[in-house]
């Protein structure tokens, strides 16, 4: 059930009075939902709901006491740079794109992402208050502000923020939520693998399954803007979009290099930066731009983010030995009503 | 919506064997899953959007189901609804052989759970999984193999 004609066309949502002060205010409607999406992304936003102080990272002490001096230095600067990627989300990426919503309800979900981005940012900062010092903490916020290949990546996006194009601020919001996050969420995923800081790898887990819903959500009402232009438009998005993932991926490697080659780390870490372009990429509605041989992260680390992404779930391969008749999973009637 | 007619049931649209096909898929209006199968070229047959004013189909013969995974990591509701009322028809569920499923290792446990739940209902194997649009690699993996899987079908599984 949509909104009658006349009543959208003699009002506006408050961010149209930027536009037209003189216009009649109209306020949102959830009876009244005209894209099925915004509703469905906004209970999957509710659904997963979250806050840092809920997870038991005090239980990490022990093994952050037994990391050597350049692993917890290089986690200090992989936290702070992912606290400035979310605080650019929070405060610009996801505010901005209210202007462009296309119906009234895609205002009210923005709205929601940016808070959870927010709680994301100071997740991070749970972690450090449990952790370390406040020395170390301004330590590693001097090393962010200082850092010019942190710097460049922000403002990479930030300038698509603040421009004038909508669709370029979709792409660019997608790309920070699919892309540049990845090399830094994979340090904690390492950690896990060798069972080290695994309630911070739990939270991790709890931000990634945010950003899956972000990116999608970006993505999806990007390609409901693209469809509205011609075919001149919609190429010149489709260069644009793969130039800037150029650009960010450039950046990314670059600045993941100098804080994981130390470590020996940096070859897995660039191929899980190029498995998330691909899938920033499928967000926007293109084909993925690496190949599936340059994409092949760790099998370990890729268990250590979803325990069902093997090949044991390729019964084609002969390999489906996760197949048990009746055994599978514990279905409930609530999710199935036969 | 308190207005609707949910108490009514879902007009039904058999499709002849000819209309029938050995895929049948669902994709929400994002589209994701629609390219996938785009992009195997085989006939297929589309779970409708809205069942409602569409109406429900009832396939004619056996077929595997694509599905995307809903809900954000919850298992209630990880079927889409329309796939549940499609499955829901005792025709329908008797001519599935097995499922494919669309997903997101972020994710993590329930990375496809659409895929484990369906098979675990239905008795019929969890086939492949692949992430967002599918890559190249996942088309050719799923062409090749539904074209084994059909080549050598297993023995009709017990439908209860």
């Amino acid at each position: 059930m949509t909104t009658p004609t006349s009543l959208l066309r003699s009002s506006v949502t408050p961010p149209g009075y930027r536009r037209d002060p003189a216009a009649r205010l109209r306020p949102i409607n959830w009876n009244r939902v005209s894209d099925e999406k915004d509703l469905e992304v906004w209970n999957r936003l509710t659904a997963n709901f979250w806050l840092p102080e809920k997870v038991p990272l005090s239980n990490d002490l022990p093994a952050w006491r037994g990391l050597s001096a350049p692993e917890r230095t290089l986690t200090m600067r992989v936290f702070t740079g992912l606290t400035m990627l979310d605080t650019v989300q929070a405060t610009v990426g996801e505010i901005c794109q209210i202007q462009d919503a296309r119906t009234e309800h895609e205002e009210a979900v923005y709205t929601n992402i940016a808070f959870m981005q927010s709680v994301h940012a100071r997740s991070y900062s749970s972690v450090f208050s449990t952790l370390t010092s406040t020395p170390e903490i301004d330590d590693a916020y001097r090393w962010a502000v200082g850092n010019d290949l942190l710097q460049r990546r922000c403002k990479a996006v930030l300038q698509h923020y603040c421009g004038d194009d909508p669709l370029k601020r979709k792409v660019s919001s997608t790309l920070l939520s699919s892309l540049l996050l990845y090399a830094g969420f994979y340090l904690p995923l390492h950690f896990s693998v060798h069972a080290t800081l695994t309630n911070t790898a739990d939270m991790i887990r709890l931000i990634l399954r945010d950003k899956a819903v972000h990116g999608y959500y970006s993505g999806y009402k990007y390609q409901r803007g693209l469809e509205a232009h011609g075919p001149e438009r919609q190429e010149h998005m489709r260069e644009f979009t793969f130039a800037l993932l150029e650009q960010l991926y450039e950046l990314e490697l670059e600045y993941s290099g100098e804080l994981y080659e130390p470590l020996g780390l940096m070859d897995d870490v660039s191929a899980f930066v190029r498995y998330n372009a691909n899938k920033a990429l499928m967000n926007l509605g293109y084909p993925a731009r690496f190949a599936t041989e340059e994409t092949a992260v760790r099998p370990e680390i890729l268990a250590a983010l979803s325990p069902g992404a093997d090949e044991n779930h390729d019964f084609f391969s002969g390999s489906g030995s996760s197949y048990v008749i009746g055994t599978a999973v514990d279905t409930s009637d609530e999710d199935w009503d036969f | 919506m308190q207005t609707d007619n949910r108490s009514r049931p879902i007009p039904v649209r058999e499709l002849s064997s000819g209309e029938s096909a050995d895929l049948v898929f669902f994709s929400s209006v994002s589209e994701n899953t629609r390219r996938f199968v785009e992009k195997l070229a085989r006939p297929a047959v589309r779970i409708p959007l809205r069942p409602r004013p569409e109406g429900m189909i009832r396939v004619s013969r056996p077929y595997v189901l694509v599905v995307p995974t809903y809900g954000g990591g919850a298992r209630s509701g990880a079927v889409p609804k329309q796939v549940i009322a499609f499955l829901n028809d005792p025709v329908n569920r008797a001519l599935l052989r097995g499922v494919i499923t669309a997903g997101n290792t972020n994710f993590g446990e329930h990375y496809c759970l659409a895929g484990p739940v369906i098979s675990a209902k239905c008795r019929v194997p969890e086939l492949y999984r692949f992430e967002l649009l599918g890559t190249p690699h996942d088309v050719a993996r799923v062409d090749e193999g539904l074209s084994l899987f059909w080549a050598e079908p297993p023995s009709t599984p017990a439908h209860s």
